[in-house]
């Protein structure tokens, strides 16, 4: 299946039809409320907030944010995309939130501390294309990361669920996250299928642990990926020493005799 | 744009954003309307400690708008004070029938809520203090693209 982000930036694949089609796909609009609303789940919002969406659209997960019932919403929520024609079927469609026009890899303009919480649907894979030759991935992810960092206030949440290319793509975007000062994990609904579906969920302030974030959800299973301690119980020895010798010399391009059963192994006591 | 957008956007170059000048920026020729909406008192009062007075009346001041009281209001000012005490004479409206489960909005939380949700730029410019450079606002979307060599 050909990625949109493959063909053209996104401020020119989503010319008029482009978005067009986008925002009355009912397929497409399903997905996105799902998403939209698992991604709120993730928020734990207890009061009416003031939410950034990241790559709005349309305004389709803004419409949703606005429509939440008290006492929980409606949350007021400012979006902010790169095309013009997304922002103008949004326009069309009379949203509530307010509307920018901006690149998210150029930095968000935002005071410290404003947002309570940050969602973007379907976004952040579009930063991991650099549109020109000045500028780089890392460094578009970078800028994002750490201008959405300063514009959340401590404690607040963001979730960014996005599609990435593959494993790769998927610890770049996450270790950018990291970088910036997030408490960051991935959470993959439907995982090992092709419908997967990746949300960064990153937290400012506190520890940085963020197993916490998904207490209490039905069928989630945390799975800890960081390093705890070093490895206990497994000790070098001296055959591991010279086979590791014996690679790196040979990266070198160094003759080297070839590894048997007898390398590194004791001699007897009689010899 | 709402004018509670304004209180929290800074200049989008990275040269500015350590100076002190790039917050607030200055709206000019500028087109407002009212949008109408519902009242969210809550959303006002969680708002309020996070909002910049000094610019909040400085933007007001340029614009044009009706001034605005010196000190931030705190949380309790946005609502009716309940029960027996009746805030006199300061430009209170109290209504007689203050529901129990929720609160009345007093007349600062409706002035706040007209002036930072309903009150929008929808044309004009926003000018960095700091760089100069202009951010155009059309159709009330601000256009916060920067070209390549400004990043």
């Amino acid at each position: 299946m050909s990625r949109p982000e493959d063909q053209l930036p996104p401020d020119l694949y989503y010319n008029e039809t482009t978005s067009k089609k986008y925002d009355t796909n009912s397929r497409i609009k399903n997905i996105q409320a799902q998403m939209t609303h698992r991604a709120l789940a993730l928020l734990n919002l207890k009061s009416p907030s003031l939410i950034l969406d990241i790559g709005s659209g349309s305004g389709l997960s803004g419409e949703i944010l606005s429509s939440i019932p008290p006492p929980i919403g409606p949350h007021t929520w400012i979006g902010a995309d790169i095309s013009a024609s997304m922002l103008a079927v949004a326009l069309e469609r009379e949203v509530e939130g307010d509307l920018l026009l901006a690149d998210a890899g150029q930095g968000l303009a935002f005071r410290p501390g404003t947002f309570d919480a940050a969602i973007s649907i379907s976004a952040v894979q579009w930063l991991c294309n650099a549109e020109s030759s000045v500028e780089t991935a890392e460094g578009r992810l970078k800028r994002f990361f750490e201008s959405l960092y300063i514009a959340l206030k401590r404690g607040g949440r963001a979730v960014c669920q996005f599609y990435p290319r593959d494993d790769r793509q998927k610890k770049m975007v996450s270790s950018a996250a990291i970088r910036a000062g997030f408490g960051a994990g991935l959470l993959e609904d439907g995982q090992g299928t092709k419908a997967v579906k990746v949300y960064l969920v990153l937290t400012v302030g506190a520890s940085g642990d963020i197993t916490g974030v998904v207490d209490g959800m039905d069928g989630v299973e945390v799975e800890d990926g960081r390093k705890r301690g070093g490895k206990k119980g497994v000790k070098n020895t001296r055959r591991d020493e010279i086979t590791k010798t014996k690679a790196r010399l040979e990266r070198k391009g160094r003759v080297v005799k070839a590894t048997t059963k007898y390398t590194g192994r004791k001699r007897r006591i009689q010899f | 744009m709402k004018i509670l957008t304004l209180n929290f956007l800074t200049c989008a170059r990275k040269a500015c954003k350590p100076q002190a000048t790039s917050f607030p920026l200055h709206p000019a020729d500028s087109t407002l309307e009212i949008q109408e909406s519902d009242l969210n008192i809550i959303f006002l009062q969680n708002i309020l400690p996070r909002l910049d007075w000094p610019a909040l009346i400085s933007i007001t001041t340029e614009l044009g708008l009706p001034g605005l009281q010196a000190e931030p209001p705190e949380a309790e000012d946005l609502v009716v004070k309940e029960g027996g005490a009746k805030a006199e004479g300061e430009g209170m409206e109290v209504t007689e029938k203050s529901e129990e489960s929720e609160k009345e909005a007093s007349q600062l939380g409706k002035d706040l809520h007209r002036l930072l949700i309903e009150t929008t730029i929808q044309e004009g410019k926003l000018m960095c203090a700091c760089c100069g450079h202009e951010y155009a606002i059309k159709e009330g979307i601000a256009n916060f693209l920067l070209p390549s060599h400004l990043v």
